[in-house]
């Protein structure tokens, strides 16, 4: 709140030319000027950053586990995966709307490519750390491969699961930006465009605040999903508020 | 042993059969290969034969193998020569009636007292309508009455251990092997579980191999004292321990106890009237 009452003085003092800088006051105005046209965009940026995560994390489970199953597999996959995130996602947008259409597809599928490295990285890291006590006793229980994988290897897993399920919702965002900078009809990243194209900074400043928010919003929705579902993880990389 | 006669024996739990937890390890050697590839030595012709229901301490310097041989009779190492059998058959793979506690508790973190100790059932998927009444029956047993739904962290390091041991009583196996389970607690904890390790025993009589560094807690617990040597461990020794049960703290004055102790110290030690243990 003092963040803002300063941002608006300083505007007002030194007067601030507003395509450098609006006043929060003035980007107030701006944006709600439309609420249902703001709203609309919003709502198409946070399917697309949703459907993103979702994606990534049906994927990294899976390629997870396959990376940490066998030396392997996991020289094969490995240099795979880095490639994917060597290529800069911004260059490879325009491929993908080429290839896969002007759809909701490419869009998702940067979102993803942006989101699920870390992701795949924690989730494999909490697989090996499984203490070689715990791994012993669920052969001590006659564990198949199978049974130590969803009963001991997992649910120890779940801090690290969820340590790169909140790097991936904040990536998700941006991933979603960038697809929609390069291919969209509609979203706040359009929106900023648009909107910065016809010299509409204030329009342009306020999606810029909304995806901040929505950013926030969907880490601490993360971090409250691992409070609620499981408690006796230590949350090992969130402070206690 | 005070408390001892106030509970009732523990039978009615037990459905096994009156022949079985009979162990014969017979020329039993173990080697690694470490990483330079440097072969280690770990056991040397090891040779036994535990009678059913006998408590067996596995003592000897650190490094001795104790833990290697109890991981081979529990079949969680495969035998470089030799074998392990159990009422004949050879140990191959971990055994559905064999109890292992660990050094550490090793419990689950994200599981409850309750779901810990029905953790090899649910492995073995052999969960039924009485086992969680079991379950709880073996905690009340060592003490954790009303403990179920806690989690280990909310547990002191005595707790967690118990609720290993109930743990590995749990689906009533005929064989319990113990690796130092009390080694990292206070004494008076461990002073407490020796006697209800000793009253579980007795009301369930079981063949246990318990690996210690205490020679005082080896003579306590055992009926024979199998004293190792340093690396490569061999067996130097087995010491009978003839004093009588049920057992309690302040036997250590005992002829017998006193004979038992010197002679392993002086088996580990080499030196006669070693106090340090």
């Amino acid at each position: 709140m003092t963040l803002i009452a300063m941002w608006e003085a300083v505007c007002r003092l030194f007067g601030v030319p507003s395509y450098i800088i609006p006043a929060p006051s003035a980007i107030w105005k701006e944006t709600s000027a439309l609420p249902g046209n703001v709203a609309w965009h919003t709502l198409v940026t946070g399917k697309t950053v949703l459907l993103g995560f979702l994606v990534s994390l049906l994927i990294s489970l899976p390629l997870a586990v396959l990376l940490t199953s066998s030396r392997l597999v996991a020289g094969a996959i490995y240099p795979l995966l880095v490639l994917t995130q060597a290529i800069p996602k911004v260059a490879l947008a325009p491929i993908l709307v080429v290839v896969l259409g002007t759809s909701e597809l490419p869009r998702v599928v940067v979102t993803f490519l942006v989101a699920f490295f870390p992701l795949v990285l924690s989730i494999a890291a909490g697989l090996v750390s499984v203490p070689p006590d715990l791994i012993e006793l669920g052969r001590a229980c006659r564990a198949n491969r199978w049974t130590e994988l969803w009963r001991i290897r997992l649910p120890y897993a779940v801090p690290f699961i969820f340590s790169g399920l909140k790097a991936a919702i904040a990536l998700a965002v941006v991933g979603a930006v960038v697809a929609e900078f390069v291919n969209a009809d509609a979203g706040l990243g359009y929106l900023i465009q648009t909107s910065t194209a016809f010299f509409k900074v204030q329009l342009a400043w306020g999606a810029l605040i909304i995806l901040s928010i929505m950013g926030i919003l969907l880490f601490q929705i993360v971090v409250a999903i691992e409070r609620i579902f499981f408690p006796w993880s230590p949350g090992i990389d969130t402070p206690t508020v | 042993m005070r408390n001892g006669t106030t509970h009732r024996p523990l039978t009615h739990l037990s459905s096994r059969s009156e022949f079985n937890g009979v162990i014969e390890i017979e020329n039993l050697s173990k080697h690694f290969v470490s990483r330079d590839r440097d072969r280690v030595e770990a056991l040397t012709d090891v040779s036994i034969s535990i009678r059913r229901n006998e408590f067996v301490c596995l003592v000897g310097p650190s490094g001795c193998g104790k833990s290697t041989l109890l991981r081979l009779v529990g079949g969680l190492l495969p035998a470089s020569q030799g074998r392990v059998m159990i009422d004949g058959t050879l140990v191959a793979e971990p055994r559905a009636e064999t109890g292992i506690v660990f050094q550490s508790p090793t419990l689950l973190p994200w599981a409850s007292v309750l779901d810990n100790v029905l953790f090899p059932l649910k492995m073995m998927k052999r969960v039924t309508a009485e086992s969680p009444g079991r379950a709880k029956s073996l905690l009340k047993l060592v003490g954790l009455e009303g403990f179920e739904g806690k989690y280990p962290r909310e547990l002191s390091g005595g707790m967690q251990m118990r609720t290993g041991i109930c743990r590995a009583l749990m689906h009533d196996p005929d064989i319990l092997l113990m690796d130092e389970p009390f080694g990292s607690l206070d004494a008076l904890t461990r002073e407490e579980l020796t006697l209800q390790l000793m009253r579980i025993w007795r009301e369930q009589p079981k063949t246990v191999l318990f690996v210690t560094h205490s020679i005082p807690e080896s003579v306590m617990l055992a009926d024979r004292v199998v004293v190792l040597s340093a690396r490569p461990g061999r067996i130097v020794e087995i010491v009978p321990v003839d004093v009588p049960r049920p057992r309690k703290f302040g036997m250590e004055a005992l002829d017998d106890f006193q004979r038992a102790a010197r002679r392993i110290r002086q088996l580990i030690f080499g030196v006669e009237g070693n106090t340090i243990h």
